[in-house]
Formats: C-alpha cells, structure tokens, sequence
C-alpha cells in the first residue's frame, strides 16, 4: 500500500502537484487519469523518488519515504518494478539480458537460476523463445511485454506503469493491460498506472484517481466513474466515443 | 551564469560517478566493452591517421630545406618532436573527441531520451557510476593508442622521407636519436592521461543532461565535439606552460 499525504511538488514557482491525498491500495489496480499536463506523470516520478516533493509524505506500507535512510530507499527502489512509456529497455543487451538485469544487479544468485526465474517470467508474459533477440528485433507490444517481465522478475511490491498502452493497437493493448492485472492479482502487487486511454479504464480501472491541474478531482471505481455526476469528470472522460457509448447503453438500460 | 551553472553540473556529475559503485561483477564486464567500443575501435582510424600525419611532416620539412649548412637528418629530428610533443598526443585527441566524444554522448544521450537512465535510477542503480566509470576506466588505456600513434607516424615519416628519395635510412635514423630528451615523452604521456579523462567526462556530461529527442542527440553530440575541443586545447596550453616552458 502507498499513503500520499499532502503532496506538493513546484518547477520554476509553477506549482503542478497541489496537495494530493491519496491511497493506493495492495492487490489492485490503481488508475490515475486526468488531461495533459495535469501532474500525472509528476506524480508517479515522485513516487518513484526521481523527484523530490517540496511539501507532504509518501508512505510505503505505512513508512514515511522522508524517513528511510540511504539503504532503505536502495532496498525500496528493489522493491519496485517500473514499465516506462517507451519500454526503455536496454538496446545493447537481449531481451534476456534485459529481464536478467534486476537479478543479476542486486541478487547473488547462480546464473543458471537466474536464467531459470528469466524464463519463467518470459514465459509468464507470452514471449518464450524470443530471449535471444534484440530489442529493435521486437514489436512494440512484444517490447512492452519484455519491460514487464523486466519489472516483475525481482518479484516487487511495487508496480508502476507510465501509460503502457501508448502507441499500441487495441487488441495488443488489452492483452498488456490484462497481463498488469493479472499479475497485480496474481503477486498481490501495489500498482500504479498511469493512462490516457478510456479503454484501460474500462478493462482494469479497479481504483481511480482523476486529477485536474495538480489536485485530486475524484476518486473512484470503474463501476462509480459511470454513476459521477460531477462536471470535471464527466467532461474528461465522455470525450471519449466509447464511453458515450457506454453511458448511452446504461441510461437506455441495456 | 549558465556557463557557471554548467561547469558546476560538471564537477557534480564526477561526484556522483565515484559516488555509489555498481557490482564489482557488473562493472568489470562493462569496462571490457567500453575498452573495445572506445579504444580498439578507434585504433584503426588512429593508425591510418598516424602515419600519413607523419608522412606529411616529413617531406613538408624536406622540401623546406634548401639550405645546404642544415644536415638532412633535421627531417626525421623534426618529425619526431611534432609527433611526440603535438600530434600524438593533441591532434588524435582533437579526433577522438570527434570519434570517440560524439560516440559517447550519443549513446548516453539516447539512453537519456528513451528513459533508459530513469529506469536505471528506479532500479537503485547509481546511472552515473554504471554509464560514466567504465568509459573513465577505459580511457585508461588511452595512452597506449597514443604510443601507437607515435610509432606509426614516426614509421610514416620514416617511410615517406627515405622512400620518397628526401635523406637517407642513416640519415633519418640518426636525426631520430639527435638531442633526445626523454621529459618530452614524460610530457605527452602527462597530457595524454589528462586528455583521455576529458575525452571520457566532458561529452559524458553532455550526454546525460541532455533534454529533448531525437534531434536534441545529434545537437548535443555537435556541442560536445566544440566544447571538447576547446576544454583539450585550453589543457594542452595550461599543460605545456607548467611543464615546458
């Protein structure tokens, strides 16, 4: 579980992070949606520790992040397992050698049992047999797939997605977007994702945080974000065809 | 200011590489890699450099000595200073920074782009010790390109002076030994460890403060070639007046 406490984060004396309060519950899903420039990414970035917040508390399983000393935050850090936007795997290793690299950084163990945990994970993402290739040799989709298995092999409590359906066709997205969910259930991982698509909401919105210009707008399920008469809501997310179309359905009782 | 600023960066940035240090495993593999992709890669456009530079210099001089009183072996004597002293040790630096410098801030600039340092850093990896230290430790071996590169234009001058008709093999060889002083290897081999330090962090640094795209990589491999180049010269000037003069 990760407790956010008044969390305030400023470039340049433009504040972006406006006091956020929120819960990210273990075992689920968590969805942050909101527009553009409307402090998702900060947000996650500062979760992360790649930025400082200027004011409020990040608590990992009930410890304040302010509060960890210099190998707690490396243990932490261990802990987390990251899926960035553009995959950001390592273009010079394999795809092996890129889910290897957790293990081999922070682990001691041999390498055939890393090589078997490997395997294991690759299998687990629907990419055994492409160990050997490089990156550039993969599809988006199948890359996607690699950083998960890259951000799963060391077994985190922490899962933190940066819009991992960008750039992917639907159907490839809902395969990545279920695999997140089923792994989230599956490890009883806390995860964070972020997501500008309506569909993500949809498949796997189990909890959702909706922010506009810095600050918490609403919190939900997928189920109450239908049921949400408020504005700043509604606004955002009926902007999306499928979502008329879905709201349409449930007003007409279907 | 954002001169300062970024000297500032800099000095912050050499911190942070020998700051936390990445698995003594890891970091042995990665300095193997670096020393191929850096200086065995580099030692074929060094060697082809090397001996026509010192080809050049050698019938350069010989047909500007028409004075019958200077002995011919002033050819192979001036060969070896410009070699030894200026263009070993600066003018294959000056290429390296092209070669080797845009190489490095492309590289770490891309991985800076595709938020591949991020995921570094999200993993509890110090990004700077991991990318930045093995290229430090490999340019250790810097010098031996530059002893190369000393051999084979000294062999270029050699083969074009006595091959091209200018002096004699005797003639050459005994300039070659003529008012030898030692200090001036001393010397170049000083300069050439500071050299290879800079050839590994200045375009290091530009590199991995890089901000933009695709298009910001190649900028940023351009601005590290020109401030490479001018932090070598400006150490080459300091360098020679400490030590020379």
């Amino acid at each position: 579980m990760i407790q956010v406490k008044n969390l305030h984060k400023a470039f340049n004396n433009q504040e972006v992070l406006k006091g956020i309060d929120y819960t990210f519950e273990r075992g689920k899903t968590n969805l942050i949606i909101g527009q553009s420039g409307s402090g998702k990414s900060v947000f996650l970035k500062c979760m992360l520790g790649l930025f400082k917040a200027d004011k409020g508390t990040i608590e990992y399983d009930g410890k304040p992040y302010s509060t960890f000393s210099d190998e707690e935050q490396r243990e932490l850090r261990t802990e987390m397992g990251m899926l960035f936007q553009g995959g950001a795997l390592f273009d010079s290793m394999t795809v092996e050698e890129n889910v290897m690299f957790p293990l081999k950084m922070f682990t001691k163990q041999k390498k055939s049992d890393m090589l078997s945990r490997v395997h294991e994970v690759l299998e687990r993402v629907n990419l055994e047999g492409n160990g050997n290739k490089m990156p550039s040799e993969i599809s988006g989709g199948m890359q996607k797939r690699v950083a998960i298995a890259r951000a799963i092999v060391n077994k985190p409590k922490y899962l933190f997605c940066d819009e991992p359906n960008s750039g992917l066709d639907p159907q490839t997205a809902t395969v990545i977007d279920n695999l997140i969910q089923d792994l989230t259930h599956e490890n009883d991982i806390t995860t964070v994702l972020i997501t500008h698509d309506m569909n993500s909401v949809l498949e796997i919105g189990e909890r959702i945080a909706f922010l506009k210009d810095g600050k918490l707008a609403w919190k939900g399920t997928k189920e109450e974000i239908f049921q949400t008469e408020d504005e700043t809501v509604t606004d955002f997310v009926y902007s999306s065809n499928l979502f008329q179309k879905v709201r349409e359905a449930q007003l007409k009782g279907l | 200011m954002t001169y300062l600023h970024s000297i500032g960066e800099y000095f912050l940035m050499l911190k942070g590489v020998f700051g936390r240090m990445t698995k003594a495993s890891v970091l042995r593999n990665l300095i193997f890699k670096e020393i191929n992709e850096l200086i065995m890669g580099s030692l074929g456009i060094v060697a082809f450099l090397s001996f026509f530079i010192g080809a050049v210099v050698a019938i350069q001089t010989a047909l500007n000595l028409n004075n019958p009183l200077i002995p011919k072996s002033l050819v192979a004597y001036a060969a070896r200073q410009s070699v030894i002293l200026e263009f070993a040790p600066t003018f294959i630096s000056i290429i390296m920074a092209g070669k080797v410098g845009s190489f490095i801030t492309s590289s770490i600039g891309s991985m800076r782009v595709t938020e591949q340092i991020d995921a570094l850093e999200v993993m509890g990896i110090n990004s700077k010790n991991y990318l930045i230290f093995p290229k430090i430790t490999a340019m250790l071996t810097y010098p031996f390109v530059i002893a190369i590169s000393m051999f084979l234009g000294i062999a270029g001058a050699y083969c074009a002076a006595v091959f091209g008709g200018f002096v004699t093999s005797d003639q050459f060889l005994t300039g070659l030994q003529d008012d030898f002083n030692g200090f001036h290897l001393t010397y170049a081999f000083i300069k050439t460890f500071l050299f290879a330090f800079i050839l590994a962090t200045v375009p290091a640094y530009h590199g991995y403060y890089m901000k933009g795209g695709a298009l910001e990589v190649g900028e940023a491999s351009t601005t590290s070639f020109v401030w490479t180049s001018v932090v070598l010269i400006v150490t080459n000037y300091a360098v020679t007046q400490l030590l020379l003069s």
